[in-house]
């Protein structure tokens, strides 16, 4: 039985188990419906040009992990940002940690998503938003017929959230492979801010595929931070659909940090349907060994008068393969759009390939849209000044490669969360400097 | 260029009618309707071709026949019904119209206005040639001074009869057959087309053109043109024709082939003017081509296209930059009015060493017309210090139209170096207010704008064409102005 067929049955399982009301019990039923039709993404589509799954598809996964595994605090606690204060929501194989999580309904629901699916009190808020930002392709219907458990996060009207809110999903794997199907659901309304950091990581060398879908609203002049750290091992796969509406004069900014895993896809999809929006899009891949990076970006400019930037960079190593697919749609009423986007690579090592596509469909004549796109080498000139003033050389990459990706990390607005990448980074490029400090 | 004005171009074009004139036999006659291999046989026997020809064709048409039409490109039409047209039509020598007077006022307007000679005229728009211009004595001059140098040129399918050597070796060695469902369709049916060689050393002395051959109204739907340059030889070779041409084939599938042996280069230059279609998108011809060059150790080939009609076209001349040093360059302009679509960009392959590509492509949409850039940069493991610049510019006059990019970009050599960048953009209202305020009304004036946005390719074009692609740039957007 492929995963498919299996996913397909499990789900009328799954299906009996779940106490939910009608709207979202609808909801599951036709996204099945798609995934069946559609099945897995192929090398065939075009979005998928770049991207395999036969392989990661291939493990016997196993769809409900059985029960959690209980973990201290302080075996996780490098995997938080810990220096600072923070709301935290932790999922352990998919079910939600009580113990290492703090969560709060105070002026505020920072909480479960099987809360608010379940509970009369959210229901108005599922019905409005729930699904309604996620496309309907295969991978995020197919997480849709699943949903049951994720981080529910509503920000009412004119509320500055002073702690950032981490979400975490943790990986203890005692089956032989797990498929992990989290969904978040945000709505930050007017006026609004928040900041949340998510993060994916398997504590197990047996094989786990997150197949996650995020769903993000921000109205009328809410800022909405998102920051996502994906520094996995090297048999955990992620498959991240974000998807992010945007009503009239709201900011949102994407941070997406790329260090490790098997395969990661990063679906990106920002919608604006207001005046006045800025949307940001920003990330630093830096692989090795086999990995395989897909940034999938798009931002669907609908009304005037908006702004989109995207930046992405790259640092590909030995047999790494990295690909970047951003696509601007500017509509015909979309006029003053300002859309930007650039993707710079740098491959170290002959055996990496990194596949670009940077894509613009144009619908608006009074428009001011540009992208580039680069791959190159680390200057010559740079590493000679370096190299005389006595930087051994590996230090001297290191540094300048720090410099190339500082352009996303100087955005980032946690402090702590900035210093954090920077060790990753660090680690990554195998030195032990401390930038900028 | 400001030496040169219309008023020369206009002497010149009257002088040189003719010059390059080759003229292959016609007789009236139509096949059925629909292929199937007895026709394709039949095309082979019609031309007179060897029985290697006749196989060749045939084991096209058998790929073709399970081949699925496309439609990964950025474009929307109905389909032709591939049993419902003639594949060989013998151009037609009757004239459709007995005097100039007949003809439609709007394309003799356009003729006036390129400043094509009246006889040009009337042969273009098919009126019966009262005066006959004597050009078998140019055509013999001029084939004189090939023939001293030992380049061969002559239309495919008395190459196929007079240097099957030639043709066999290098037939289908950068297009093959199986390449794509119209290269498949091409070569099986193919009716006729040029074919250049340029033997060792040689540069050829004057630009080759398919420009003023006297059959050209009727060239056909399915052209197959092969140019080979040998080792350091050098070629200049125009294609296509600035006047609107009214050609009742509404599907057109060509095949170009370039190679390019060691040192060699070869310049290769296209106006495409084709039938676009009415005002309200009705009509126009479908323009689906496929050309490719094959670059050897340090050669070259550059391509330049001024695409500017077909209601549908869908083209990606590209180069692979087989041996090392070679060097590909890809410049184009595509103008797209009214209902226009145009689906046009390149394939840069790079397998040799220290290759470099270029490309500069500038897109003009108006109307309601889509136009899109579809390219690829594609760098293989062993392409070391591989270089290639890309830019595609886009420029939008009104709200209606729509312009794409869909640049596709694979490297997988480290030392690769690849620069990409695209800019979408309208004509400015101050660089509009600038030039009404120096006395240049706004339709003069966005023809100022627009020239200078396309100018970096203009400049590539061989002199006399580029004069007339820059007044086909106007005309094309003429009334576009909202």
């Amino acid at each position: 039985m492929d995963l498919k067929e299996k996913l397909v049955s499990s789900f009328l399982v799954f299906e009996d188990q779940a106490e939910v009301d009608s709207y979202v019990h609808d909801v599951r039923n036709d996204a099945i419906k798609i995934f069946e039709e559609k099945g897995f993404p192929s090398k065939k589509e075009e979005a998928w040009k770049y991207t395999s799954l036969n392989k990661i598809l291939k493990e016997d996964y196993s769809v409900f992990p059985k029960q959690e595994n209980a973990l201290e605090y302080r075996d996780v606690k490098k995997y938080f940002i810990h220096d600072i204060d923070t709301y935290k929501i932790v999922f352990i194989d998919g079910k939600y940690s009580s113990h290492l999580s703090e969560t709060t309904h105070d002026g505020m629901d920072v909480c479960l998503m099987s809360a608010a699916l379940s509970k009369p009190k959210y229901r108005l808020v599922i019905e409005n938003y729930f699904n309604k930002a996620a496309t309907k392709d295969s991978l995020p219907s197919l997480n849709t017929a699943f949903s049951k458990e994720g981080a529910y996060i509503h920000i009412p009207k004119n509320k500055l959230v002073e702690k950032p809110i981490q979400i975490i999903h943790l990986s203890t794997g005692n089956e032989s492979a797990t498929l992990l199907q989290p969904r978040n659901l945000i709505v930050v309304d007017e006026n609004s801010h928040v900041q949340i950091i998510e993060r994916h990581q398997s504590l197990t060398d047996n094989a786990v595929l997150t197949n996650s879908v995020t769903e993000i609203f921000a109205n009328k002049r809410a800022i909405v931070d998102y920051y996502k750290i994906q520094n996995d091992n090297a048999n955990a796969s992620l498959i991240d659909n974000t998807f992010i509406k945007q009503k009239r004069e709201s900011v949102a900014s994407v941070h997406t940090f790329a260090f490790g895993g098997k395969l990661i896809r990063n679906n990106l999809n920002f919608y604006q349907e207001g005046e006045r929006i800025d949307s940001i899009l920003k990330g630093v891949t830096i692989i090795g060994n086999k990995q395989h990076v897909d940034h999938n970006t798009l931002v669907h400019h609908i009304e005037p008068n908006c702004e989109s930037h995207q930046d992405y960079k790259g640092i590909y190593n030995e047999n790494s393969t990295g690909v970047f697919n951003g696509k601007i749609i500017v509509e015909k009423e979309a006029q003053k759009t300002n859309a930007f986007q650039s993707n710079n690579n740098i491959l170290v090592s002959d055996k990496a390939t990194i596949n670009t596509k940077p894509q613009l469909e144009i619908f608006a004549d009074d428009v001011k849209c540009s992208h580039g796109c680069t791959i190159g080498q680390l200057d010559e000139d740079a590493m000679f000044y370096m190299r005389s003033r006595g930087i051994p050389e590996k230090e001297a990459k290191a540094l300048l490669m720090y410099a190339f990706s500082n352009n996303v990390l100087s955005s980032v607005k946690i402090r702590e969360m900035k210093q954090r990448i920077t060790k990753i980074i660090a680690n990554k490029l195998g030195v032990n400097i401390g930038f900028d400090l | 260029m400001s030496k040169y004005t219309e008023d020369d171009l206009r002497e010149e074009l009257k002088t040189k009618e003719y010059e390059y004139g080759f003229y292959t036999d016609i007789e009236s006659e139509t096949f059925p309707n629909g292929i199937n291999e007895d026709i394709v046989r039949a095309i082979s026997k019609k031309k007179e071709e060897p029985q290697w020809m006749t196989d060749w064709r045939l084991e096209a048409f058998k790929v073709w026949k399970d081949m699925t039409e496309p439609d990964w490109a950025n474009v929307n039409y109905k389909k032709p019904d591939f049993q419902g047209i003639s594949y060989y039509s013998a151009p037609n020598s009757k004239p459709k119209y007995d005097s100039i007077d007949e003809v439609d006022p709007e394309l003799l307007a356009t003729f006036e206005k390129l400043g094509i000679s009246l006889d040009e005229q009337k042969k273009l728009a098919g009126v019966a040639m009262d005066v006959v211009i004597d050009s078998v004595s140019v055509a013999t001059t001029f084939k004189k001074t090939l023939g001293e140098k030992g380049i061969i040129f002559m239309s495919i399918s008395e190459a196929i009869r007079e240097h099957p050597e030639l043709v066999k070796k290098h037939l289908g060695t950068v297009v093959p057959q199986k390449d794509n469902f119209y290269a498949a369709l091409n070569s099986a049916v193919f009716s006729d087309g040029s074919f250049c060689y340029i033997p060792k050393g040689v540069r050829c002395p004057m630009e080759l053109s398919t420009y003023f051959r006297i059959n050209q109204a009727g060239t056909g739907q399915f052209e197959r043109t092969l140019v080979i340059a040998d080792e350091g030889s050098y070629v200049s070779y125009l294609e296509g024709c600035t006047a609107p041409s009214r050609d009742e084939n509404q599907l057109h599938a060509a095949v170009v082939e370039l190679i390019a042996l060691d040192d060699a280069e070869i310049k290769y230059s296209t106006v495409q003017n084709w039938y676009p279609g009415n005002a309200e998108g009705k009509g126009g011809v479908y323009n689906f081509v496929t050309k490719r060059g094959l670059c050897e150790k340090n050669a070259k080939i550059s391509w330049t296209q001024i695409e500017t009609g077909s209601a549908v076209t869908w083209k990606y001349p590209s180069c692979i930059l087989k041996g090392d040093n070679s060097v590909g360059e890809f410049y184009s302009i595509a103008v797209t009015n009214n209902y226009q679509q145009a689906d046009t960009g390149t394939k840069m392959i790079h397998l040799g060493k220290n290759t470099k590509s270029t490309i500069i492509s500038k897109g003009i949409s108006a109307g309601k017309s889509q136009n899109s850039y579809r390219g690829l940069v594609q760098i293989n493991s062993r392409a070391e210090n591989a270089r290639n610049f890309s830019q595609c510019d886009s420029l939008l006059m009104g709200n209606e139209c729509g312009a794409h990019t869909f640049p596709y970009i694979e490297a997988k050599n480290k030392s690769a170096k690849i620069e990409h960048e695209a800019t979408t953009s309208k004509i400015g209202e101050d660089q509009i207010f600038y030039c009404n305020q120096r006395g240049i009304d706004t339709e003069k004036a966005i023809a100022l704008i627009v020239n200078g946005f396309s100018k970096e390719v203009l400049n590539k074009l061989p002199m006399e064409f580029a004069v007339e692609a820059q007044k086909l740039l106007e005309i094309s957007l003429e009334g576009s102005v909202g």
